[in-house]
């Protein structure tokens, strides 16, 4: 495809020399930019106390001590920890697709009375900073209306207000909205009720906007700090984020680097997995404004 | 899945029964049938709508009303919360550390949009451009934003350490000083810019590669044809063709880093000095330190008007450009 510079300049044999060049030090610049620390903290972990506190730094590991993954597990109960950022992220996902899928559907096909102004008023929340709510929400979630719960150290504090996802359903709606109403008659003719119709026919064919919001629901759980923070004031219900935070002053540097690494894994490996769903949601996300 | 029992609960507003009916029905039954099934079609529709309803109802639309009503109580949690009137707002404004806080917030903005505005666009500028290893440098520059915030902090905590710290020890290995980083005021705020903008990069970048992606290759031909230099191209055709989205990000960004808050907080606590205590660094110690939920709400109200404001002039002014 054609950009910036025609491909008849980047042929000619200056031009060659010029995208080598240009092609050599973009490529250094990522490898030391975004490559270097991760490999950085990698064999960090793998160092003994005493080199990582040594000055200058060493590039290479003197000696390798793999076992420090194991005492970062261990000492750190990683294993705990995990468990628990895994039930909050996982809650939250299944929160968002049980809660904001039918709402979606509803509101895209159903077309109920003043499904307009319910649309109107969960959209009006994405104009607000996340911030803003967060005094407000903490202290909803302390005794919930009517109900009189207190969600503090529960996931429920998590789950639920990540339900309240107006950009979800946003990106569902319009999904749903392509899909054409003859399909939706066809169901209804045939017999199926909307909730049926909704299982069989829209959820198989809504794959790819079903991982888009899977992917951001996980990701953003799991890299959220500021209101687990917030919730889980018990050190044993706390999520890896929070647990990290609370322990980097008095552990061992090596074993927090480790620690630090353990916990990263699982993000890097769903982007490595899921990039194109990632990428997807990126530029769905880009054009909400 | 077809037992008749759950069809019959989840059906389709009469369907098979108004198939069933012979064309002789009456207009007026006709007319009652429709109005059941829309009654029918809405209850359905209110069904699958109630769990968002209530969440909604839970988590944003009542805290919105909480949030303002709060700002001018004052609450404890002991006793029922009292009117305070404009107490709040006034004890914030007393605070030495409230004006600080602004200031290095929009410092930290102002840096932010420097370095997070134009490395990401001048980087899918130059990636669009080359012709090999697209994927690695598109996974290169979008690792770093999978990377919980938090060990991101730490990570570059320990980076800036003046001591083993990994950039002292490269300037050591090349004979320059080494800096105080993270420890010295002057520098700090500084600092977490620069750890932002790292981990946040990649998102702006791949935006803005994909904008790029949709500009026609006439139009750079056309160019070309009229005797436009590179700069000339980018000036005249790149700019003017993205120009949607890089307003729209500008806005977003603003948005998101006047709320920065896991930085300061993990790597630096608001010092040294109370040079990077940030406006929702300040908020947070309100409501949680001191327990003033009052004047945390007070603040957030602040914050909120504050970035509404900026929003509504922004897409005002935009949209202005845009006429003339």
């Amino acid at each position: 495809m054609r950009t910036l510079v025609s491909p008849g300049a980047l042929r000619s044999p200056r031009g060659k020399v010029v995208y080598g060049v240009v092609f050599a030090c973009t490529l250094l610049v990522f490898l030391l930019a975004f490559m270097f620390p991760l490999y950085w903290v990698v064999t960090g972990a793998l160092k003994s106390p005493q080199e990582l506190a040594q000055t200058p730094a060493t590039l290479v590991p003197h000696e390798w001590h793999p076992e420090t993954f194991a005492d970062a597990w261990d000492q750190l109960s990683l294993g705990k920890y995990f468990l628990n950022t895994l039930i909050v992220a996982g809650g939250a996902w299944l929160a968002q697709l049980a809660i904001d899928v039918p709402a979606a559907f509803a509101l895209s096909k159903l077309r109920p009375k003043f499904g307009n102004v319910v649309l109107g008023l969960m959209l009006a929340t994405l104009m607000l900073p996340a911030t803003a709510l967060l005094v407000p929400t903490y202290v909803t979630v302390t005794d919930l209306p009517l109900l009189h719960l207190n969600l503090i150290n529960s996931p429920a504090a998590v789950w639920l207000p990540a339900a309240a996802n107006a950009f979800n359903i946003y990106l569902l709606k319009r999904f749903f909205d392509q899909i054409p109403d003859e399909l939706i008659e066809a169901a209804r003719i045939d017999g199926a009720g909307p909730v049926r119709t909704l299982w069989r026919i829209i959820l198989p064919i809504s794959r790819p906007i079903l991982a888009v919001v899977s992917i951001l629901a996980v990701v953003t759980a799991w890299k959220d700090f500021i209101w687990p923070l917030l919730v889980f004031p018990d050190t044993e219900k706390q999520t890896l984020s929070v647990m990290l935070q609370r322990v980097a002053i008095d552990m061992p540097l090596n074993v927090l680097v480790a620690g630090m690494v353990l916990a990263s894994l699982p993000m890097v490996a769903l982007f490595l997995a899921f990039q194109r769903q990632i990428l997807a949601g990126l530029t769905a996300g880009s054009i909400k404004g | 899945m077809s037992s008749p029992r759950s069809s019959s609960l989840l059906a389709w507003p009469a369907t098979s029964s108004s198939r069933a009916r012979r064309p002789a029905a009456s207009q007026e039954e006709r007319r009652r049938t429709a109005l059941k099934r829309k009654i029918k079609e809405n209850l359905t529709a209110y069904g699958l709508l109630c769990a968002a309803l209530v969440v909604f109802a839970l988590f944003s639309w009542y805290p919105i009303v909480r949030g303002v009503l709060l700002s001018f109580q004052q609450v404890d949690f002991v006793n029922a919360p009292t009117w305070v009137g404009f107490d709040n707002f006034t004890k914030l404004f007393e605070d030495p550390l409230f004006g600080v806080a602004w200031r290095n917030t929009l410092l930290f903005t102002g840096l932010a949009l420097v370095f997070g505005f134009a490395v990401p666009f001048l980087t899918a500028v130059l990636l669009n451009e080359l012709r090999h290893a697209k994927a690695f440098f598109r996974l290169a520059v979008y690792l770093p934003v999978m990377l919980p915030p938090v060990v991101t902090a730490l990570m570059w905590k320990w980076f800036y350490d003046p001591g083993p710290g990994l950039f002292n020890s490269a300037l050591g290995a090349v004979g320059l000083p080494g800096g105080q980083w993270l420890d010295s005021s002057s520098t700090a705020m500084l600092s977490l810019v620069f750890v932002s903008t790292w981990a946040n990069m990649g998102s702006t970048t791949l935006i803005y590669l994909a904008a790029l992606g949709t500009i026609p290759g006439e139009l750079y031909e056309a160019a070309e044809l009229d005797g436009a230099g590179l700069w000339k191209r980018l000036r005249h055709v790149t700019f003017p063709q993205t120009r949607f989205v890089l307003l729209v990000l500008l806005l977003l960004q603003v948005v998101a880093t006047m709320q920065v808050f896991t930085e300061p907080y993990v790597m630096t606590g608001g010092g040294p000095d109370d040079s990077t205590v940030t406006v929702l660094l300040l908020l947070y110690r309100y409501a949680f330190v001191y327990n003033d939920f009052g004047s945390a709400s007070a603040m957030s109200l602040l914050l909120f008007v504050a970035l509404g404001v900026f929003s509504a002039w922004y897409v005002r002014l935009t949209r202005k450009a845009d006429q003339s």
